[in-house]
């Protein structure tokens, strides 16, 4: 079932954060995997682990957080294993990072080439200065900067220059895979289709791939290759994104899609209240269970699996019945 | 709106920080001017007063009295006093001690600078490092274990009284281990003079005052940097610098300790100017010759030409200090060197 060209493969993994009133399951068993040249578009709303999950991809899950078990095979290798140093030589030479907050994520005391240099030398070693200054041009340059912010320092640049030059530092080591953590969300819609457009274009030149997580449905549908959906910890759905708007398979992606307003129709929010429940005492058997409309006897007793319903389109919902043929069909309610 | 610049340094910024350093002295000068002349004391009478006092009568007291006024510029009307005062700061001219009639003012403080000056350097230099460090290495999350301990027991010594400390210091060093002099600026039997015998003698005999105001005084800087670290430590771009696999030293140094100590600096220059008063019990019980010392004695003797002098001399110390950091501010944040950050 796994697919040739995967790159990055999450199996059951769980981040769990330490509370006086006991732990918050963040990212509760997430599986999912990424492959070669795709974007992988993480939606899901405020607190539904998003962020938490790929922190867990990442490592960078600090106290009270932890990781508590599970496997991220990148490159035919459990990065869960490594040792600090190992993860450290890792970081940004195959796994790289846009942060949320490109407006704060830039040392105000350095200029933005030294920031970019640094990264460099410290995992390639002392480079020759001219070729060091070219190079780093030439990341400015995919990503649309102009050479003349080389010795600038980060309060000199727009918002979104400063996350184009957070894309650009973040392609100097060549990775496999960048996660955009919410790398558009700060910015204004113009600024945001840009730097959209600049991951894109990144995308086809370099074949690398992209985790986006976001909020923006209607941006994902713009950019992403394939969607997954949390919810309060788990993964509720994974499938292509025209898939995913098309057929949703789990009434959350529904009424998520649902709620994506179009300039020829205005409708209402499915959605109005956020996560119902405490995130430390979640309902038994599915998470969605309590703001499902479709919710039966069955979701209170067991944790629907990940199933795939239709070909690369996973769900886990007890809507979908196996058929005698093994393939799947949604009960109507 | 001219652009022109010094270094990347606009000139307006200069020019208002030499502006405000004169400001500064002007209104502060005027201050200790203002002070004394606010009081019911008319400066002859009690003059006459401690003639009197001292003699049980004095004859022809009227016209001492206007000898008096007329020798100290009494007699003038406010504003040309205010002016002739001013003038004379200029030139340092403090008048005449009383104390130690007829020395000038200017003589006794330029004695006594070159030591206070000398010794506060060192010993707020060597705080400010030791304790910067100390606060960085509390915050920091890679710290030994060890140092988180032993950095905190050695900050007890921050609730101290320097005089204390300085006591304390001088029975285990000089007293009791005798490796260094008790008392005195430099031995007695040295002649000042740049010889080698002299300098290591002036280094000698100003450890222990040094180290009794660093062991007092670096607690200030730890704290104070500890918060600042640990509020740069949640920062997006040290976030990211993890992130990076950049390596936890260079992430320290650059990343943490380059944006934390900003504020330090700052608290720095006004630290100075407090110093030097702080450091009147400390060169007192050392018998240290400087400007404290020199301010204690004053004090007794009621020798108010030697305190507005150095009162001056330590509002000029102050606002200078202030001034060099703020003309070395804009180096070490590059927000303020292209005029952004308003």
């Amino acid at each position: 079932m796994r697919n040739p060209d995967t790159i990055l493969e999450v199996d059951d993994l769980r981040v769990y954060y330490a509370t006086p009133q006991g732990d918050v399951k963040a990212c509760d068993g997430v599986s999912f995997d990424v492959r070669a040249g795709e974007i992988l578009g993480l939606v899901g709303e405020s607190g539904s682990g998003k962020s938490t999950a790929t922190g867990g991809v990442l490592r960078t899950i600090s106290s009270p957080g932890r990781i508590v078990s599970g496997r991220v095979v990148l490159d035919s290798d459990d990065i869960l294993e490594y040792n600090d140093e190992q993860m450290r030589r890792l970081r940004w030479s195959k796994l790289a990072l846009i942060p949320q907050g490109a407006m704060n994520s830039l040392n105000p005391t350095m200029t933005i080439s030294a920031q970019i240099a640094d990264v460099i030398e410290t995992h390639e070693g002392r480079q020759d200065e001219d070729a060091l200054r070219e190079r780093i041009l030439e990341l400015f340059r995919r990503v649309g900067l102009p050479g003349r912010i080389y010795s600038m320092y980060p309060h000199e640049l727009s918002g979104g220059m400063k996350q184009r030059a957070c894309i650009a530092m973040s392609i100097a080591l060549d990775p496999i895979l960048i996660v955009a953590d919410e790398a558009t969300s700060a910015l204004d819609v113009v600024v945001q289709r840009v730097v959209a457009q600049t991951m894109l274009k990144i995308k086809r030149e370099l074949n690398v791939s992209f985790i986006m997580i976001g909020h923006d449905m209607g941006l994902m549908a713009q950019v992403v290759d394939r969607l997954a959906v949390m919810y309060s910890g788990q993964l509720l759905e994974i499938a292509g994104v025209e898939d995913m708007f098309e057929s949703p398979a789990h009434p959350y992606s529904e009424i998520l899609i649902d709620s994506v307003p179009t300039l020829t129709e205005r409708k209402s929010m499915r959605i109005n209240e956020g996560i119902t429940h405490d995130p430390r005492n979640p309902p038994s058997g599915c998470i969605f269970r309590l703001r499902c409309p479709f919710a039966m006897a069955a979701c209170a007793e067991t944790r629907p699996p990940m199933v795939e319903v239709r070909p690369d389109q996973l769900v886990a919902c007890h809507l979908w019945k196996k058929t005698e043929d093994g393939s799947y069909v949604r009960q109507s309610v | 709106m001219s652009n022109r610049s010094i270094a990347g340094v606009p000139l307006s910024y200069i020019g208002n920080r030499l502006f405000t350093f004169f400001l500064t002295v002007l209104i502060a000068a005027s201050v200790i001017w203002i002070i004394p002349r606010l009081s019911p004391v008319d400066p002859a009478e009690a003059m006459l007063g401690r003639m009197a006092a001292g003699a049980g009568f004095v004859e022809n007291a009227d016209q001492i009295l206007v000898d008096l006024r007329a020798r100290f510029g009494l007699d003038e009307p406010l504003w040309k006093q205010y002016v002739v005062y001013l003038k004379n700061l200029m030139v340092f001219d403090f008048g005449v001690s009383v104390a130690n009639f007829p020395t000038p003012v200017s003589q006794m403080l330029a004695a006594a600078l070159p030591w206070t000056l000398g010794l506060m350097i060192f010993s707020v230099l060597i705080a400010f490092v030791i304790g910067n460090a100390a606060g960085a290495f509390m915050a920091w999350q890679e710290t030994p274990r060890i140092w988180k301990i032993a950095i905190p027991a050695a900050m007890v010594f921050t609730s101290i009284p320097p005089i204390l400390s300085g006591l304390l210091l001088m029975w285990l060093f000089a007293a009791q281990l005798e490796w260094f002099p008790l008392t005195g600026s430099y031995g007695l039997f040295e002649t000042p003079g740049l010889n080698w015998e002299f300098i290591l003698s002036v280094i000698r005999h100003g450890t222990l005052p040094a180290l009794s105001i660093v062991v007092v005084t670096f607690g200030f800087w730890a704290l104070g940097m500890r918060g600042l670290m640990t509020t740069v430590q949640s920062e997006d771009y040290v976030q990211l610098a993890k992130a990076k696999g950049l390596r936890p030293r260079y992430i320290l140094y650059r990343y943490m300790i380059r944006n934390a100590i900003l504020p330090q600096v700052t608290a720095f220059a006004l630290k100075v100017g407090l110093l030097v008063t702080g450091q009147i019990l400390v060169e007192r019980i050392f018998s240290y010759n400087g400007m404290g010392k020199l301010i204690y004695d004053a004090i007794l003797n009621q020798d108010f030409a030697v305190i507005q002098g150095a009162s001056y001399i330590v509002i000029l110390m102050t606002a200078a200090s202030v001034l060099i950091v703020d003309l070395i501010y804009p180096f070490i944040d590059p927000r303020i060197r292209h005029g952004g950050g308003q």
